[in-house]
């Protein structure tokens, strides 16, 4: 007797290659920019802490809630990649708060924030180019 | 303003835990699968999540005194541990490739820091 398939056999599940590993840290990356932003929002509001202004404060729920996303992301990313390959490339938060910060807080351009972010990339592309058995 | 050690214990100790976190998330991450027992009675998972919480709690605290330009760079130094932790725990070679990115990185986190002063 030979058995078919049945439908609960658990199929294989749909595996991330190296780049979209990447490109699911990417998008974590900028989640997490605007879950930061959101909670150094809060962060300053919050002088005394009482269970009333934590709850009130909607900026650090908000700010949390993208975090759940960001984590999400790099959940699935880390399913099928490594993780000393993956988790540096979280680096890119810092290049797009240099970005944020000159563009939209209108923060000073110096010679040190281009190299550093540039710096940063180099390292990001680096690691990007491809895993260890590659 | 200045930087109480108050502050950089506790940003520090974010970064270690936070390391730890990311070690939970893929150990948890591994054993995803179609059915939603894997995610939702995934322990590991719970775990990372929660030691991301907890160095969330620790970063938010010492954040709140001192300045960013001297406690954000150093949760970098979590890239680190991530990768010793990654060579204990999940075999992952430490390669070259690796060691080199990461140094750039790092390098560039310091580099940017010099430009926030």
């Amino acid at each position: 007797m030979t058995s078919s398939p049945s439908p609960e056999a658990p199929r294989d599940s749909y595996r991330f290659s190296h780049r979209q590993s990447i490109g699911l840290v990417f998008l974590c990356t900028l989640f997490g920019v605007a879950a930061q932003y959101l909670i150094k929002t809060s962060a300053n509001s919050l002088q005394v802490i009482t269970l009333e202004s934590l709850l009130s404060n909607w900026a650090l729920w908000l700010g949390l809630a993208m975090y759940g996303i960001s984590t999400g992301l790099l959940i699935l990313a880390l399913r099928d990649g490594e993780l000393s390959l993956l988790y540096p490339v979280i680096s890119l938060t810092y290049v797009w708060v240099t970005i944020l910060s000159v563009l939209v807080f209108n923060e000073s351009v110096n010679v040190f924030k281009i190299a550093g972010i540039t710096i940063i990339c180099l390292g990001v592309t680096l690691l990007g180019k491809g895993d260890s058995r590659s | 303003m200045r930087t109480p050690l108050s502050s950089i214990l506790l940003v520090l100790f974010a970064s270690f835990i936070g390391s730890f976190g990311a070690v939970f998330l893929k150990a948890g991450a591994g054993r995803l699968h179609r059915e939603l027992a894997t995610l939702l009675l995934n322990w590991r998972l719970a775990a990372g999540i929660a030691m991301y919480l907890a160095s969330f709690v620790f970063y938010y605290l010492g954040v709140r005194e001192g300045e960013l330009s001297i406690l954000y760079p150093m949760v970098s130094l979590g890239y680190i541990w991530t990768l010793l932790w990654s060579r204990l725990f999940f075999a992952e070679p430490i390669s070259r490739r690796k060691v080199a990115g990461l140094a750039l990185i790092i390098g560039g986190i310091i580099v940017l820091n010099l430009g926030n002063r």
